[in-house]
């Protein structure tokens, strides 16, 4: 802190260089979203188990998916992906206007994520194709049906809650950004949200598949 | 833009690069979801899944540019595949294998819900 | 003896806020030993309890419900609340960057976030105490967890959120041994302690996360019920076991592995020679990390899993044996032929091991199937894990504290006192404990809060030896917390250590050191090195002027 060389305002005082800092948050950053491929592991367990005891029930059930929508989404969530890679490389170059614009695209297609799952969210709810208990639809014929819309809420629910929070990170970055925060030395942040996002849409290409495309 | 500090150096990749990566992750797509109405039996799931991850590198080595950093990222990422591998295996040496041994002969997890059936 | 009057981290910043607020590793690490003390105090409180009903058949205290909801406070409270966040969360956040030579951790701000999302999490499972306190065991079994009208959700609601906790001081140790190690200190020069907080890091990242979805699907299965649990409704409750156990056995090693890092330490400083086996005790540190994730169905056997699975997860298991075999051997190793001294953390150092092989060699017993169905959920099983995690990690943590805290607070505590300590402590942990051997092989049930007349005598033993057991901690809560205000200054390296954190004053200096230090020796360098009055000095020299006999 005390140290008279011009360090930086950015540079935190136990770290030597910007190097080391950016190395270290990114290397922080891997191992949290180690955290989450575990988090959503649980789940994926959940979802092969499952199915591998009920894989007629599994084919009957993901039918009432909508693959439109799924593909839709897919679609979505990797133009998403796609602006926030380009928000980093505006920033790269010092492009603040640019990166503004592909983190609100990046929002707005988040935002578009939701509401697509809004729609199917409330189409299950109404025809009462609902995890566990809940579940009181009539029109699939295999045992314990309800077993795969439990599966498929709590995926799914806990995937939009990321996308629902990346959404507060990326608004955050994209204040942060106008508010001049960030250079082509500094745009850290920028960078975690990023790897965050990733990562929420690549569980969700998986997600797609599994739920919506059984064969 | 100046490059005098090599410390913050960092890999500008070209803009066709992403908008090629997001070309082919829209095609893969396309393609999955057309060969799922193509039925294959046990196979549609394993091509799903390849398609699955050849997206999902794509998504990493590039957007996430693993391909550029630091390799130990790379270790750090590919870990948590791995553990989850062994989760997932380890429990099915049980959830495959029950009665394999000492037959079952009362069901202990009914096939069918109470409640459902009216 | 220079002795620090001067500024240092306790004194430079005054004022609650101060504390409250405060970025740095070391206050951070002191809060925590704080909190984890005060779960210690309340853990044992229920274990004294539990005991007390135990001392004679019958109920005579606590009625069977209330006996349920102690041993399962008492689980609870000891392991999530007092021994995962012990040893790296307090001891290892103050010593960590001092060892490393680094100012910080990685992430000071995580760190302090840390330490709250900790205070939150113990919020709600305490808060489940007043709501009707939670009776399924620590270990929350499905389907009883969901039927049972206690307080399942604010105490496993309250177990998720210490998870994060737990993660966050993963993934900042993770990055700061990474990237903060001080100039010179190649992976080969890092204290072993690193090893052990390192290894203890990936399991904490690797193996909470599905805790955490564990006990937020028990959360939901339990409020709407989605009936993956329910075999009425199609579900299997022995998943939830292999989602509970794929963290809970790897947890063991996040408590245990920093213990053994403590004692990596203490067995060099006290021995005055240099660690036998450098490369050994690190990698078994990983291969503990690794191997752990493989053995969790031997929790298992009469679960109901299949007979292919026991047979895999029995096989495994005995692996587990052989990298904390290879640590034992090379720590007797260095002890052979060293100048040992006992000061109060070598007799914890000889405790552990003692303690700890006991702990371990039952649990490769236990590890065989045809032994662990008669013994399983008998005290027998209870014996084992005391030996392992009090007779193993409290007891390192017991060394350690006593082995830091001249650094942490500049302040020498009665030797005198803490041999007395260390004696109840010690005697008092073998006469509840051993017993319960015998108590279970004679067929006593775990979780019982009444037993047949003929177990009677033992059971009767084991309370009094806690009744030991807690007269010594009393004592050393006393000389430790005398010492804070009382206690002559202490040294900068009492111990003649030679990590990094001994070059540094006691107390350390805000960001730890004066300059960065750079790494100019290994760290148990005792064949060339020692330190006469805080002096580091090279053997050698010592030999030419003759002053001092070697
Ligand atoms: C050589 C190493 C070890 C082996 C082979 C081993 C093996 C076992 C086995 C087979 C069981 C299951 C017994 C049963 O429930 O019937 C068990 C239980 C247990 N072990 Fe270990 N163990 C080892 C080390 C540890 C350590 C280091 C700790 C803690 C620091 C620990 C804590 C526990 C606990 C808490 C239980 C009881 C869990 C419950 O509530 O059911 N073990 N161990
Ligand atoms: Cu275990």
């Amino acid at each position: 802190m005390e140290h008279a060389e011009k360090k930086p305002s950015y540079l935190q005082h136990h770290f030597a260089d910007m190097e080391q800092q950016t190395d270290a948050a990114k290397l922080g950053m891997w191992v949290f979203l180690v955290t989450e491929v575990l988090l959503f592991g649980g789940l994926f367990g959940f979802y092969t188990f499952y199915r591998a005891w009920y894989p007629e029930m599994f084919m009957e059930a993901h039918k009432y998916l909508d693959v439109a929508m799924g593909t839709t989404n897919t679609f979505v969530l990797i133009t998403s992906s796609l602006t926030m890679a380009l928000a980093i490389r505006a920033m790269q170059l010092g492009k603040k206007k640019q990166t503004i614009a592909y983190l609100a695209g990046t929002l707005f297609f988040a935002g578009v994520f939701l509401v697509i799952k809004y729609f199917e969210y409330s189409h299950k709810i109404e025809l009462g194709m609902l995890p566990g208990k809940l579940y009181f639809f009539d029109g699939i014929q295999a045992a314990n049906p309800h077993i795969f819309f439990s599966v498929y809420f709590t995926m799914t629910g806990l995937h939009g809650i990321h996308v629902l929070i990346g959404m507060i990170i990326i608004g955050w970055v994209m204040v942060r950004t106008m508010r001049d925060d960030f250079s082509p030395e500094y745009y850290n942040p920028i960078e975690l949200t990023g790897l965050y996002w990733h990562l929420v849409d690549l569980i969700w290409i998986f997600l797609f598949p599994l739920l919506y495309l059984i064969g | 833009m100046e490059q005098q500090n090599t410390a913050t150096a960092h890999h500008v990749l070209p803009l066709s690069l992403y908008f090629t990566v997001a070309g082919v992750l829209f095609v893969l797509t396309g393609i999955t979801v057309a060969i799922s109405f193509v039925h294959f039996g046990e196979f549609n799931i394993i091509v799903a899944m390849l398609i699955a991850t050849v997206k999902a590198s794509l998504v990493a080595l590039y957007f996430m540019h693993l391909k550029y950093d630091n390799k130990l990222f790379m270790a750090v990422f590919l870990s948590s595949l791995i553990f989850l591998g062994l989760f997932l295996t380890l429990t099915m040496t049980d959830t495959m294998h029950r009665g394999d041994i000492d037959p079952i002969k009362e069901h202990p997890i009914k096939k069918e819900a109470v409640f459902y059936n009216k | 003896m220079s002795v620090a009057t001067t500024a240092n981290y306790l004194n430079e910043e005054k004022g609650l806020k101060s504390w409250l607020f405060t970025l740095d590793h070391k206050r951070i690490g002191m809060m925590y030993l704080f909190a984890v003390m005060i779960a210690f105090f309340l853990g044992g409180v229920f274990a004294i309890l539990i005991r007390l009903e135990l001392l004679n058949p019958g109920q005579d205290f606590f009625t069977a419900d209330t006996y349920n909801q102690l041993f399962t406070l008492h689980g609870a409270v000891m392991i999530f609340l007092f021994i995962i966040p012990a040893i790296p969360a307090a001891l290892g956040n103050f010593v960590l960057p001092l060892m490393l030579g680094a100012k910080d951790v990685a992430f000071p701000r995580l760190n302090l976030a840390s330490f709250y999302i900790y205070v939150v999490g113990a919020l709600f499972a305490l808060y489940s105490i007043v709501a009707g306190a939670v009776d399924t065991g620590w270990t929350f079994y499905t389907p009883y967890s969901t039927t049972t009208s206690t307080s399942v959700i604010s105490m496993t609601l309250g177990a998720f959120i210490l998870g994060f906790s737990s993660i966050f001081t993963g993934v900042n140790f993770i990055a700061t041994i990474h990237k903060l190690r001080a100039p010179g200190m190649t992976w080969f020069k890092m204290p072993l302690m690193v090893w052990a907080l390192y290894a203890t890091s990936i399991i904490q990242v690797l193996a909470t996360p599905v805790l955490g979805i564990t006990l937020l699907l028990l959360i939901i299965e339990r409020t709407i019920g989605i009936g993956i649990f329910d075999p009425a409704m199609g579900g299997d409750p022995v998943l939830f076991q292999h989602f509970f156990w794929f963290y809970s056995h790897p947890a063991v090693y996040i408590m245990i592995l920093p213990g053994m890092g403590i004692i990596s330490e203490l067995v060099t400083t006290f021995s005055k020679k240099k660690i036998f086996g450098y490369k050994l005790i690190a990698y078994s540190s990983l291969g503990i990390a690794l191997i752990s994730f493989l053995v969790w169905g031997h929790h298992m056997f009469t679960s109901g899993q299949s007979e292919f699975s026991s047979m895999v997860f029995s096989f495994l298991t005995f692996f587990v044996g052989i990298p904390s075999g290879i640590k034992m051997f090379n720590w007797l190793a260095t002890m052979y032929k060293g100048r040992i001294t006992f000061e109060a953390p070598m007799l914890y150092t000889i405790a552990f091991m003692f303690l700890f092989a006991i702990g371990g060699l039952t649990g490769i017993m236990l590890g065989a199937i045809s032994i662990d169905i008669h013994m399983h959920d008998t005290y027998f099983v209870v014996a084992h894990f005391h030996y392992t995690m009090m007779g193993g990690t409290v007891i390192a943590f017991l060394g350690g504290m006593h082995y830091w805290w001249p650094k942490i607070w500049g302040r020498m505590y009665s030797e005198k006192w803490a041999r007395v300590a260390w004696a109840l402590i010690f005697v008092g942990f073998n006469v509840t404990f051993f017993t319960q051997f015998f108590l279970g092989s004679q067929g006593m049930p775990r979780r019982y809060y009444n037993y047949l007349d003929q177990y009677q005598p033992l059971h009767m033993y084991s309370t009094y030896g806690s009744w030991m057991l807690g007269v010594g901690f009393l004592i050393m809560a006393y000389y430790l917390i005398y010492s804070i205000y009382k206690g002559p200054k202490a040294p900068n390296n009492p111990w003649g250590g030679l990590t990094m954190e001994w070059q540094t004053t006691s107390p350390p200096i805000q960001h730890n050191f004066e300059e960065q230090p750079v790494l100019e020796h290994e760290p148990y360098d005792y064949d060339t090195r020692m330190v006469v009055n805080d002096q580091l000095i090279k053997k050698e020299d010592v030999k030419e002027k003759e002053n001092i006999n070697v």
